[in-house]
């Protein structure tokens, strides 16, 4: 009789096979395979080539994921502590802003980002931008004075050739702050903190309330009931949000494309190119989503390991 | 977990909700300045408003966008929801791996699982070609179209296939806390077991079928990845029209289309909320 409804699922697992198997099994197969058909490891011979997207993608995305980690903990943390009516209306405000596209949103940013943008003009009118030439300057000063003064008599004593920095600019009209790898994080940040503060939030918020009170009562201060409670309680959903996070940092191209300019290319950008460009090649294409996705899988399965081994600890 | 919340927590939740918003003011606030600038301020209008709904390329891209996540939500509500019961009635081994499969489209790249839909949808279209031809020269009731293209049919089956896993993952753990023995009850009492389902585990699981679908059209609306590798070049989305306007610059009226997109979600979500609110009151009440 159990078994008979488990055929419920039937419809569901021959979709799962055609639209989800085939078609990563087919990724495989194009990554192995020449324009003409035949096998080959040709693709991935070139994969040295695209080292310095790899280790950007990787490094961005890591510091984005600390990032959302560092904001998102502490935003779960509090919310979990709320009443149920703030907590109901903050859950809605995290996630209504999905509804305006994540591209509208970052196009957004750079208004906000840009050279003449809305955040310089801030910082103009408030007189931040003065206040950075005026420290530079200060900054150069003091420099050429050490320089003249005691450096001078440093290197006449020694022979060297020391000598600070004196030339920082006093005359900027703006802050740089677009078509920067800070863009690019910020950008990654912004999109993907609600992904790491979702699935905390929900542990959090479902811990046994008496387990914490028991840790009261044994004589644990707040940070230590912290520490050894909630922490290693919540870490589950620590690690399915940095895995919410990571996976879609490393592998986006849009973000890079609006607020990286033409200078941070990242993977995303390079596998693009090769299904939708001028370079149509498919098949180095899937070898270099096929590299990027085992390289991410054995991130994660590390990552998952650490975990299981951290909670058992907590448990023994 | 409830303790008390100190004034400081409270600051650093009002920044990070600054953070979160103050690009969505700026859209909204520049959606009724009167000049293309989308940094200077230059006056108050409706006119990008007005022409919104003059723009054939933005109404189609808004109406594609809208049909295909409501269709796929409606598809993956359904799917999802018998998969669900299948899973939680299958036994242990064979639904461990098929859980796992299920969470491919959750846990991998976006651009993975676009690209790959795409390879497999021009190489189903590449095979389908003969196929058709020999059909067509065997029978001549039907002609089948020869050449197929991506469009509108493949944006929905991606759709649907990125959807599913959501709500599955929100409907299981409802039916995992049920009360079994329910099911066993209605059953003595007469139901068959289809009566049973659509009188007592239907009810119990609502909430997760209902917060399953809301996932599922909130990410079909949000999706920009893989709709751009599977909707071709005959169907587009919103999102796949502000991304090919990026390259230019981005014409106001995405700026207004977003604020009434924006501001109807807000309004239904408040709707919801303060009804939900409501009802809790008066459970509580009725409890007190």
């Amino acid at each position: 009789m159990r078994n008979r409804r488990s055929l419920f699922a039937l419809p569901y697992v021959v979709w799962m096979a055609l639209f989800v198997v085939a078609p990563i099994v087919l990724v495989v197969v194009y990554a192995f395979s020449s324009a003409d058909g035949g096998f080959t490891l040709e693709n991935f011979a070139h994969m040295g080539d695209y080292a310095v997207v790899f280790s950007r993608s990787f490094y961005l995305a890591l510091i984005a994921t600390l990032l959302c980690l560092l904001i998102g903990y502490p935003l779960a943390y509090v919310l979990a502590r709320e009443t149920a009516g703030v907590q109901r209306v903050a859950m809605m405000l995290i996630m209504l802003p999905m509804w305006m596209n994540f591209l509208l949103r970052t196009y957004s940013w750079m208004s906000i980002l840009e050279d003449k943008g809305l955040l310089n003009r801030l910082f103009a009118a408030v007189g931040i931008i003065d206040l950075g030439n005026l420290i530079n300057g200060g900054l150069n000063s003091l420099c050429a004075a050490l320089n003249s003064g005691p450096l001078a008599w440093l290197n006449g004593e020694l022979g060297t050739q020391l000598a600070l920095f004196a030339k920082r600019s006093t005359d900027m009209t703006f802050f740089h702050m677009i078509n920067t790898p800070g863009a690019v994080v910020l950008g990654m940040v912004y999109n993907y903190l609600p992904f790491m503060v979702l699935p905390i939030y929900s542990v959090i918020v479902k811990l046994d309330n008496s387990l914490l009170e028991a840790a009261r009562d044994l004589g644990a201060d707040t940070l230590r009931v912290f520490r050894k409670v909630v922490f290693p309680l919540s870490l589950s959903g620590v690690l399915s949000g940095i895995t919410m996070v990571f996976v879609p940092s490393v592998s986006t191209f849009a973000i890079s494309q609006l607020l990286g300019g033409k200078n941070q290319l990242l993977l995303g950008d390079l596998i693009e190119t090769q299904f939708t460009g001028m370079a149509y090649n498919p098949y180095l294409g899937s070898a270099i989503s096929l590299v990027m996705m085992v390289v991410v899988i054995v991130c994660m399965a590390v990552m998952n390991r650490f975990g299981e081994g951290e909670e058992q600890a907590v448990m023994l | 977990m409830k303790t008390r919340t100190s004034p400081l927590s409270r600051l650093f939740m009002a920044l990070v909700f600054l953070f979160l918003y103050a690009p969505i003011f700026v859209l909204i606030v520049f959606s009724f300045n009167d000049s293309k600038s989308r940094t200077v301020w230059q006056g108050f209008t409706f006119r990008w408003y007005l022409e919104l709904f003059q723009d054939r390329d933005i109404i189609n891209a808004l109406s594609t966008t809208l049909l295909v996540s409501l269709i796929a939500t409606l598809a993956a509500t359904a799917v999802g929801l018998f998969a669900a019961v299948g899973f939680y009635n299958m036994k242990k081994r064979w639904r461990t791996p098929l859980m796992t499969v299920n969470s491919i489209p959750m846990t991998n790249a976006d651009i993975v699982t676009g690209v790959s839909l795409c390879l497999l949808f021009v190489a189903f279209f590449a095979a389908w070609q003969p196929v058709a031809d020999y059909l067509n020269g065997a029978q001549s009731f039907i002609t089948l179209p020869v050449k197929l293209h991506m469009g509108f049919g493949t944006l929905l089956i991606a759709h649907i296939t990125f959807d599913i896993p959501y709500v599955i993952l929100s409907i299981m753990p409802k039916l995992r806390q049920m009360d079994k023995n329910l099911v066993d009850a209605a059953q003595d009492l007469g139901c068959t077991w289809m009566q049973a389902f659509w009188k007592v585990v239907l009810p119990e699981i609502k909430p997760g079928v209902v917060s399953g679908a809301l996932i599922a059209f909130t990410m079909s609306v949000d999706d920009f990845v893989i709709s751009y590798f599977t909707a071709g070049s005959s169907a587009s989305t919103l999102a796949m029209v502000v991304y090919g306007m990026t390259k230019k610059r981005i014409s106001p009226k995405i700026n207004a289309i977003s604020t009434l997109l924006f501001i109807t979600v807000l309004i239904l979500l408040v709707i919801v909320n303060i009804r939900e609110a409501r009802q809790e009151r008066a459970l509580k009440a009725w409890q007190a």
